[in-house]
């Protein structure tokens, strides 16, 4: 497999270049670890079904309906964040040092991580693409009401703006603002209404949003 | 390093766009490449911060071109490589080199969802004292380390007020480069949105949080 690198300056750095199939790369890769006895395939098959089943944003919603349904649990979240997500059961890696932000009429907050992609795993699950793209690395701490406008969220200009910019092992869970209409809802049904972008920072959370599991 | 990946700030990206209904992974391959990179750090021959460090030495031109998986392949490659767990031949070729020795034991399924389950804090207990308080006025330092650093360009020379300490952590510019853990506080600091961007920026309330370890910081 050789370099289609057109920076011929660069040839020190020519084996990191990766082929135009990666499907094959990696498949060739995983045979070769299987091979030399560095990896177990059952482990891969393990760690797949962890985060494509196991761990995701309904994680993160459960403990928000528990922290809008319980304001003694909603306290502990705010000011220890890692107990609090612990007596739900989750933690774990990328998520071992967590802070929670609330958003309220005045304040909104809103997490990037610019230099990579850090993202709370144990409450969100792995990061859509879109988190993890260009566009809102470079953007969301220059022009957050920009990117939150391409989401659909215009935020008034007396709104105060707080993006977190995951730099260091922090890792952020957005507390979404209760919706109208909602009181009397138990946490399960609470918990359906909360989506991953809420948590993220880049949408609210609406009753008629019910559903949609973005 | 003043990487391309350091892009807070820049201008030309484009649009963000959200696909809904997105899969954990788009292709099979993917999860293979995320698996491999969570179980061959079980040999811990590396650590998070030089983990991250070999995605950052993706040319630029490539690291822009690469797909986030691509950089994960990128990334683990050259991590195996320098470690020695394998060789570029042994890579081209997809076979063992003859007579190389077969590692044992690889991680098990349980160890590696427990590995995954557990994580790996990089807080530390240790007494270090705090250079600076809560409520202090703080610059980033205008340094542009060569290696590793998680002080975006952005923010460096820029002043802020400290918001909380997060306590000690160990320092990535240090430990990267398997220099040690160099542990030392890490704080929150809350930087004005105009301090950072100018009069452009939309809210004059607007801000942006940092997390710094002390060695980014000097008082303002």
């Amino acid at each position: 497999m050789t370099s289609n690198l057109n920076q011929p300056h660069q040839h020190e750095h020519d084996h990191q270049a990766v082929p135009s199939d990666p499907a094959l790369r990696v498949k060739a890769l995983e045979s070769l670890l299987v091979e030399k006895g560095l990896v177990d395939r059952a482990a891969l098959d393990a760690l797949v079904d962890v985060y494509e089943h196991k761990i995701g944003p309904r994680n993160g919603a459960r403990v928000v309906a528990r922290a809008w349904s319980d304001p003694a649990y909603k306290q502990r979240l705010l000011s220890d964040a890692d107990a609090a997500i612990a007596e739900m059961g989750y933690g774990g890696m990328q998520g071992e040092h967590m802070l929670v932000v609330e958003n309220s009429a005045k304040v909104h907050n809103l997490v990037v991580c610019t230099l990579c992609s850090c993202y709370p795993w144990p409450v969100l699950g792995l990061p859509p693409v879109w988190y993890k793209s260009a566009p809102y690395r470079s953007r969301a701490v220059i022009d957050p009401r920009g990117v939150l406008r391409e989401f659909g969220l215009e935020l008034s200009e007396d709104v105060e703006v707080r993006v977190w910019d995951s730099t260091a092992e922090l890792r952020y869970l957005v507390l979404p603002e209760k919706p109208a209409g909602t009181d009397g809802m138990n946490e399960e049904a609470l918990a359906a209404l909360v989506t991953r972008d809420a948590m993220v920072g880049v949408a609210k959370v609406s009753v008629s949003k019910s559903g949609s599991a973005a | 390093m003043n990487g391309v990946h350091d892009m807070g700030g820049m201008h030309g990206m484009g649009p963000v766009v959200e696909e809904k209904n997105e899969p954990v992974f788009h292709h099979e391959w993917e999860g293979r490449i995320f698996a491999m990179n969570l179980a061959m750090g079980g040999w811990r021959k590396w650590n998070l911060d030089a983990h991250r460090h070999s995605r950052e030495l993706i040319p630029p031109a490539e690291y822009l071109r690469m797909s986030y998986y691509e950089k994960w392949v990128a990334g683990l490659v050259e991590l195996m490589v320098q470690s020695e767990l394998t060789t570029h031949a042994e890579i081209e070729s997809g076979v063992p080199a003859a007579g190389s020795t077969k590692a044992v034991p690889a991680l098990t399924a349980d160890q590696a969802v427990a590995r995954v389950t557990k994580g790996a804090p990089s807080r530390r207990d240790l007494d270090v004292a705090a250079r600076f308080q809560v409520g202090q006025r703080v610059c980033a330092r205008n340094i542009h380390p060569l290696g590793h650093t998680r002080l975006p360009r952005y923010a460096r020379g820029k002043s802020g007020t400290i918001d909380r300490d997060h306590g000690v952590f160990v320092f990535p510019d240090a430990n990267a480069h398997f220099l040690g853990e160099k542990p030392q506080h890490v704080y929150s600091v809350c930087f004005a949105a105009r301090e950072l961007w100018g009069a452009q920026a939309a809210g004059e309330k607007d801000s942006v949080y940092l997390d710094m370890w002390d060695d980014y910081l000097e008082p303002a």
